[in-house]
């Protein structure tokens, strides 16, 4: 089959991640990280996981495509 | 204060929406004959089937049911995984699969009427479809009752909202829109738990802290306390849990219950299909660390302030102030409320809502941006069991049923439309089911009662199949038969302490037996059945006429070829990954003894 699964998964996480970082550098200092997650600004830091990730969904996808 | 979910927190979601639906959409094209809408034209490779196999299983029971186990009864929850279900994955991949797939059946039942007789199939068709329908039923009523405390979101229209999403991608993709679906709903899940489990242990000091603010040596040991019932608070005995969960229970279910097998079945070759449970048993080894440690980490977490309040409950109780919500609860799990907005008790102690042990977690760590995705991971949670027993319905209503009894002789298209007006009907009959499941405290008490009755005959009649020739087709049914009659008689003649006859058992008037907790008498039908259908089959088969040899090939054990391995290298060996996954399963059980 032509469709390969990773590469939708890629893009919603690499979506996903943006969008948490944007969210996280918009609302750093907020009083909502002292609140819930400890002080740290658990939005930029996933969101970079979860970018870190999605990026490399994508890459294996491109990979298999060139094969 | 309830959370309130920004606008951030909903463009994840309606994201996550978009893609599901994006896939069911891409996938419909590949949809032309019934073997693609049921079977994913059995193309789909090892790696994909096997997150697949075990995100099918990810349904509320999982998420929801786990977290609360956990809150209950501690690290002892991982018996479910690393006793009760890794071993009977290892096996149905390594020594039943060759039979499911080389026997080319489209379904488990269909297996049963090539191994067997019409009949047998007949009858598990039946209560597979029933039970399927049913479990679909419980994983929409929780969902619908948790965002609706949760989030304060309308009850049925949660429910109908993602009721209609899984409904448009597998009508539209069928089994491979569901599995690719499975594959992103499992990242998504550890990807939305990994900095719960995170936040959580920094916050109580990692796990010595836990172990500290627990205070209850017998909530951090799996095995320490199992000697006997009275000794850890599941209530069960070391024999029980061996037999009844990592036997019957876990055998049952894993190696028969199609809604698995099916992905299995799926896969493109002989060895995708024996490495799929394969597979899918790594991460499940590692689920207990993120489903089980959220709710361990909810009895002892403190919250800076209430965060959570259920409009609706909070203005039923009277004059109550909205902090009182917490009043009687334990970290921050609150105590569960009847429709009058009073904490319910029994023996004049408060009852924990413990079903909301892992959301409400999710409101205490998570700041809006991350709530979103931890709320995309509990919807994909339920949507990935949802769609997981709507693909099995469909097929096993399909294949087993229509086609075997209805209507014989259509053309695939027919059955082809046929698959897709059931994923409808299915569906539309589990909305009128989620509301059964009201009844119990502990969803995943119901589902285990419901698979003690169908399921644990089950594996007594699939083991005898596969590897006893000699099993009739006789034998295989009323075995069954009697295996479901046993457990029915054994529920209603025991009932676990402080319960009353009815649904927890005792219906059939004289109580034998009073069972520690409703976990241990579920165990103990879940043996009855068991024994009596083995022993039933037994015995009816060397009575009845065997079928002749040449009929068995490719179905039975000794008179099947042994799988072609000589070209795998040693990583793609079912065999030798599942040695893997034993020594890794043994080191966790020391680890945590």
């Amino acid at each position: 089959m032509g469709f390969d699964i990773r590469m939708p998964i890629g893009m919603l996480f690499t979506l996903f991640g943006i969008l948490l970082i944007g969210y996280g550098a918009a609302t750093n200092g907020s009083a909502m990280y002292a609140e819930h997650s400890l002080g740290v600004n658990m939005n930029v830091w996933w969101g970079a996981a979860l970018l870190a990730f999605g990026l490399a969904m994508l890459a294996l996808t491109r990979l298999r495509r060139k094969q | 204060m309830r959370p309130e979910p920004h606008l951030i927190d909903y463009a994840i979601i309606l994201l996550y929406f978009g893609f599901v639906l994006g896939i069911g959409f891409v996938l419909n094209k590949y949809m032309k004959t019934s073997t693609d809408f049921f079977l994913s034209g059995r193309s789909i490779p090892a790696w994909i089937a096997g997150l697949a196999f075990l995100s099918a299983n990810l349904g509320a029971q999982e998420v929801i049911g786990m977290g609360a186990s956990g809150a209950k009864y501690g690290i002892s929850t991982s018996h479910f995984y690393w006793i009760g279900a890794v071993p009977a994955m290892l096996f149905v991949g390594v020594f039943m699969m060759p039979f499911y797939y080389g026997s080319r059946a489209r379904s488990v039942p269909e297996y049963l009427k090539l191994r067997f007789d019409e009949k047998t199939r007949g009858f598990n068709a039946i209560s597979f479809a029933v039970m399927t329908v049913f479990s679909s039923g419980v994983s929409m009523y929780a969902m619908g009752k948790l965002l609706q405390l949760l989030l304060g979101w309308n009850f049925t229209a949660a429910i109908l909202i993602s009721a209609l999403i899984v409904l448009a991608y597998t009508f539209l993709g069928g089994l491979t829109s569901a599995i690719y679906n499975e594959v992103l709903q499992f990242f998504l899940i550890v990807m939305g738990f990994i900095p719960l489990v995170y936040l959580g242990l920094r916050d109580v000091g990692g796990w010595d802290g836990l172990k500290v603010r627990i205070a209850n040596d017998a909530m951090v040991h799996s095995w320490k306390y199992m000697g006997h019932s009275n000794a850890n608070p599941m209530g069960v005995e070391w024999f029980g849990m061996l037999m009844g969960l990592a036997f019957v229970l876990s055998f049952g279910y894993w190696c028969t219950d199609f809604l698995v097998v099916q992905r299995a079945m799926a896969a493109d070759s002989m060895t995708a299909a024996r490495r799929t449970p394969v597979i899918a048993a790594f991460p499940k080894m590692v689920f207990p660390f993120l489903v089980i440690l959220p709710g361990m980490i909810a009895g002892v977490a403190t919250s800076p302030r209430v965060h959570s309040l259920p409009v609706e409950k909070s203005e039923l109780a009277s004059g109550a102030a909205q902090s009182s919500f917490f009043t009687g609860g334990k970290g921050i799990i609150p105590p569960k409320y009847d429709a009058a907005g009073k904490p319910v008790t029994a023996d004049g102690k408060v009852v924990l809502d413990y079903d909301l042990a892992t959301p409400m977690m999710l409101v205490r760590y998570f700041p809006s941006g991350l709530l979103g995705l931890g709320l995309c991971a509990l919807i994909a949670s339920f949507m990935s069991g949802m769609a997981g027993n709507t693909t099995a319905f469909n097929t096993v209503w399909t294949y087993d049923i229509y086609q075997s009894y209805i209507n014989k002789t259509a053309s695939d298209q027919h059955y082809l439309w046929m698959g897709r007006a059931s994923t409808v009907f299915g569906l539309a009959i589990s909305l009128m089911a989620a509301f059964v499941a009201k009844e119990f405290n502990n969803i995943l008490d119901v589902l285990q009662l419901v698979f003690a009755f169908v399921n644990a005959p089950l594996f007594a009649t699939f083991m005898l199949g596969m590897f006893w020739k000699r099993t009739t087709g006789h034998g295989a049914f009323w075995g069954l038969l009697g295996g479901t009659v046993a457990a029915a008689t054994h529920y209603g003649l025991t009932l676990p302490a402080g319960a009353v006859p009815g649904v927890k058992g005792g219906y059939l008037g004289p109580i034998l037996h009073v069972y520690p907790s409703e976990m241990a008498q579920n165990f103990w039908t879940a043996i009855f059945a068991w024994v009596g259908c083995f022993t039933l089959t037994v015995v009816i088969s060397l009575l009845t006429a065997p079928r002749p040899e040449q009929e068995l090939k490719g179905l039975v054990y000794s008179l099947t070829a042994k799988p072609e391995e000589g070209g795998l290298k040693w990583y793609q060996k079912p065999a030798t990954l599942a040695l893997i996954v034993l020594v890794l399963l043994v080191g966790l059980n020391l680890v945590f003894w």
